[in-house]
């Protein structure tokens, strides 16, 4: 984590050198998807696999914006509403989960459902939502942009890169505490955990909050700096299975990992829309399955567990290899 | 169409952990062999190993003509080579009859299904009245009948059977105990591995004694029975 | 009873006999390969295309390209499988299922390439009919027969022949299998190809119903996937049953509300029985 902070410094100052607007738009992207990432893989690595994170970025998003639309409550407040309600929501359904040993593909599917339904809900409640056509937050007039959280690239790139900082700062901070070692118990043999007195569902829920508040926080953030809001690409199965895709591709048990993953789904569906441009739609999720089906078999453990793999058989060679039980 | 089961200088185990060091063993035709001795001292592991569900790290291992270090386990039933696995294994939602119809699984047995299911149904009556019964319901000495039965099926040369008196009832252990004599009297060779070894003692030709994954002594039964080291171990003896 | 409340309940049976199928050839799969194909809807969809293409374009009677479909999508399963899942039996279930997360991606994208992202419709209907004071649909009622006749079929594959009864018994102890002369590669070969079939069968039950189109998928494949757990995960008869009630929940909604808000009160059905039963509405 040494590398961290120089790298976040190094980071802010991009926007002064005055870089082309497509690079800090992709940067903003690539940063919020890695938070989302980041989140999702707080879960995913100690095995609470979640197919609904979607559903987190859409509570969270659409909270933000029906708030602004509404009743012009400003995203500056909103965003921390909505990002509690979302982590209240994720408790929610987290609390009967975990309390009735839902685990598994069991829990993975019952996230399923829970982001189907958010997304259903989004389209079923279109007069304030707008449904599947999706909605736009109301815009202002330049001089009040501040107040409202509408500004240009440059701005939403230290919103994006502060996101990311939380992100990781939570990741570290688990990571050090006592919580980390309770998880990876339970994550190995929830019943031997719960013998040792650890206690599952709290632990558990404690991951979840944390896990959610992170995805909530990057939809809210996506929303606002897209100015657009759309069930597909906020809630349901599919934005679910790329954000998995993006902390898995990276390495989950890393915490650049996810961001390592975001690089590369967000790179990869640029070249790809590149590549394809409008003429063959479908060649990009086409390209981008087969690649998810390689990663799987390949590099099961992402990138970054790829390269800490190396270092540390570098540095003991003797050690047992990564992953072994 | 009789053949030795031949092991010697067997290795194996799970991963890093190794359970079996050189493990030497002979069956021959139409005999019954015990192997005994205490907790992990890899005798199940030996009659894995056996049946192919684990590879062998080093030596070599063949019944007859057959070399059993290569050939894939699920063809093993059409060698001959039946195996009662530890805690029988039946499978407890289907009836006994499909038990035994998945017994008779590989292609050369489904052609004698009624005639193998009629001999096991003779030697077991118990099974022909529970036929139509779940597996799982039956109490432990029927289900360790219907194991054998299952195992039956594959009409093997050489029977394995992984502790049938584990966890079942002193009178039960005794029923169990006539029933391989009984199959031992049909003229089929016996490889038995158990921990109960003054009862199994009873009933084998010969037994090898295993301890931490090494032969530690061999012989007749009679001769182990006397053996003081042997009977102060395992026998509870004096 | 009110006759509209009625008709929504035919419906509602009529509508879980469709969802059976693709619940069946998922519990199939999931019981002996124990791997869940998260590209099952996609598969479906796939034959949907297969049977509108043979049909209107190639101009195929209509009986000919769903005999056609079945097969096809037989293949799709084999070769999921055999390209996609055996080089994953070992790996973490997150990593089987994301690879056929991956796959869902990938057919969705070919079909997009191929058949562009237009709604296209096999234009066949067939009259509906009135039994007593309600009128049923001559489409979902033929549908529903031949799901139930596609049911009866692998019912009476998995009671009485030698493979089937090797199926029901890998559900349940795979690693055993070897002892009874079964290689289990082989036999989650023959699985993935007759969840294939189901699939397929699926496909020409739905496609009669549903314009089909890249992403037709996802408006049932989550269903189905909550079908499974609710009935138990490899269980085949509690998924039967589940994707009865599913039906049912799904069309008397729509009765009281829009179709959305039934799919909402289905899906939460769902989370609760979960958390009730959470081994599956009718696990032992």
């Amino acid at each position: 984590m040494r590398y961290v902070i120089p790298l976040l410094l190094a980071l802010a100052c991009i926007p002064l050198l005055s870089p082309p607007d497509y690079f800090l738009h992709l940067g903003v992207t690539v940063l919020l998807t890695a938070v989302a990432g980041t989140g999702w893989a707080m879960m995913g690595r100690y095995g609470l696999v979640s197919f609904g994170h979607g559903a987190f970025l859409g509570i969270g998003a659409y909270t933000m914006a029906l708030l602004w639309n509404m009743a012009g409550l400003t995203p500056w407040v909103g965003i921390p509403i909505a990002v509690i309600l979302a982590a209240l929501a994720g408790v929610l359904l987290g609390y009967p989960c975990f309390r009735l040993k839902v685990v598994g593909h069991y829990f993975a599917l019952v996230t399923l459902a829970a982001g189907e339904i958010v997304r259903i809900l989004i389209v079923a409640l279109r007069d304030h939502t707008g449904g599947s056509l999706g909605m736009t937050p109301d815009r202002v007039p330049p001089d009040q942009g501040l107040l409202a959280m509408q500004f240009d690239k440059s701005g939403f790139w230290w919103l994006a890169l502060l996101a990311w900082a939380i992100g990781l700062l939570a990741w570290w901070l688990l990571d050090r505490s006592m919580a980390s070692k309770a998880l990876a118990a339970i994550s190995e043999d929830e019943e031997a955990a719960a013998s040792i007195g650890i206690r599952v569902t709290r632990e558990k829920l404690r991951v979840t909050l944390i896990s959610t508040a992170l995805a909530a926080l990057a939809g809210t953030l996506m929303a606002q700096y897209r100015m657009y809001l759309n069930p597909e690409s906020l809630a349901g199965l599919g934005i679910s299975l790329q954000i998995v895709f993006g902390a898995i591709a990276g390495g989950m048990y890393a915490p650049l990992g996810p961001t390592v993953g975001a690089i590369i789904t967000i790179g990869l569906e640029e070249v790809l829309r590149i590549a394809f441009g409008t003429e063959f739609t479908g060649g990009a999720p086409l390209i981008y399955g087969i690649l998810l089906v390689l990663f799987m078999i390949y590099l099961p453990r992402g990138i970054v567990g790829i390269v800490e793999r190396k270092r540390r058989s570098a540095a003991a060679p003797l050690g047992l290899p990564v992953g072994a039980k | 169409m009789s053949a030795t089961l031949e092991l010697s200088g067997i290795h194996a185990g799970y991963g890093d952990f190794q359970a079996l060091f050189g493990i030497g063993l002979r069956v021959e035709p139409g005999e019954a062999v015990g192997v005994v001795g205490p907790n992990g001292a890899g005798k199940t592991t030996l009659l894995r190993v056996i049946s192919g569900l684990i590879r062998p790290t080093a030596g070599s291992l063949r019944f007859g003509e057959q070399d059993l270090a290569t050939t894939p386990a699920h063809l093993l039933p059409s060698l001959g080579i039946a195996h009662v696995p530890e805690n029988r294994r039946l499978f407890p939602h289907l009836t006994v009859e499909e038990n035994l119809k998945v017994g008779a699984f590989s292609p050369a047995a489904r052609a004698h299904f009624a005639e193998r299911r009629d001999r096991v149904y003779d030697l077991f009556p118990r099974m022909k009245q529970r036929r139509h019964q779940l597996a799982g319901t039956m109490s432990g000495g029927e289900q360790q009948m219907c194991a054998i039965g299952r195992a039956l099926m594959c009409a093997p040369r050489i029977l394995l059977l992984d502790e049938p008196s584990a966890g079942l009832a002193p009178i039960v252990v005794k029923q169990v105990f006539d029933l391989v004599r009984r199959i031992r009297e049909e003229g089929l060779t016996v490889l038995i591995v158990e921990q109960n070894v003054a009862q199994v003692l009873r009933v084998v030709d010969r037994a090898y004694v295993l301890e931490t994954g090494r032969v530690a002594a061999e012989g007749r039964s009679a001769d182990l029975v006397a053996d003081p080291a042997i009977r102060r171990s395992y026998l509870g003896g004096h | 009873m009110d006759s509209f409340l009625l008709e929504a309940l035919v419906n509602g049976i009529l509508l879980g006999g469709v969802f059976a199928l693709p619940a069946l050839g998922l519990n199939l799969v999931f019981g002996v390969v124990d791997v869940v194909w998260l590209c099952y809807a996609e598969l479906v969809m796939v034959g949907m295309y297969a049977v509108w293409f043979l049909y209107t374009q190639a101009g195929w009677p209509l009986w000919v390209a769903f005999a056609a479909c079945l097969p096809v999508v037989s293949v799709l399963g084999l070769l999921l499988h055999l390209l996609v899942v055996r080089p994953l039996l070992a790996a973490p279930p997150i990593n089987q299922v994301l690879a056929t997360g991956g796959v869902l991606f990938l057919l969705q994208g070919a079909m997009t390439l191929i058949f562009r992202t237009d709604f296209r419709s096999l234009g066949v209907d067939m009259p509906p009919m009135e039994v007593g004071e309600i009128f049923v649909s001559g489409t979902k009622l033929a549908a529903f027969c031949a799901a139930l006749v596609g049911a009866a079929l692998l019912w009476a594959f998995l009671k009485f022949t030698y493979v089937g009864t090797a199926i029901r018994a890998i559900a349940r102890d795979r690693e055993v299998m070897p002892l009874m002369g079964v290689d289990p590669q082989r036999i989650y070969l023959i699985a993935s190809a007759v969840g294939g079939a189901l699939a397929g069968l699926a496909a020409c039950l739905l496609v009669v119903q549903l314009d089909v189109h890249p992403f037709v998928g996802l408006s049932f494949g989550p269903i189905t996937f909550m079908i499974c757990v609710m009935g138990g995960l490899g269980n085949m008869l509690g998924g039967f049953l589940a994707a009865f009630i599913m039906g049912i929940i799904v069309s008397v909604g729509g009765f009281w509300g829009t179709t959305e808000f039934s799919y909402v009160v289905a899906f939460g059905f769902f989370i609760v029985t979960i958390f009730a039963r959470p081994r599956g509405l009718f696990a032992r």
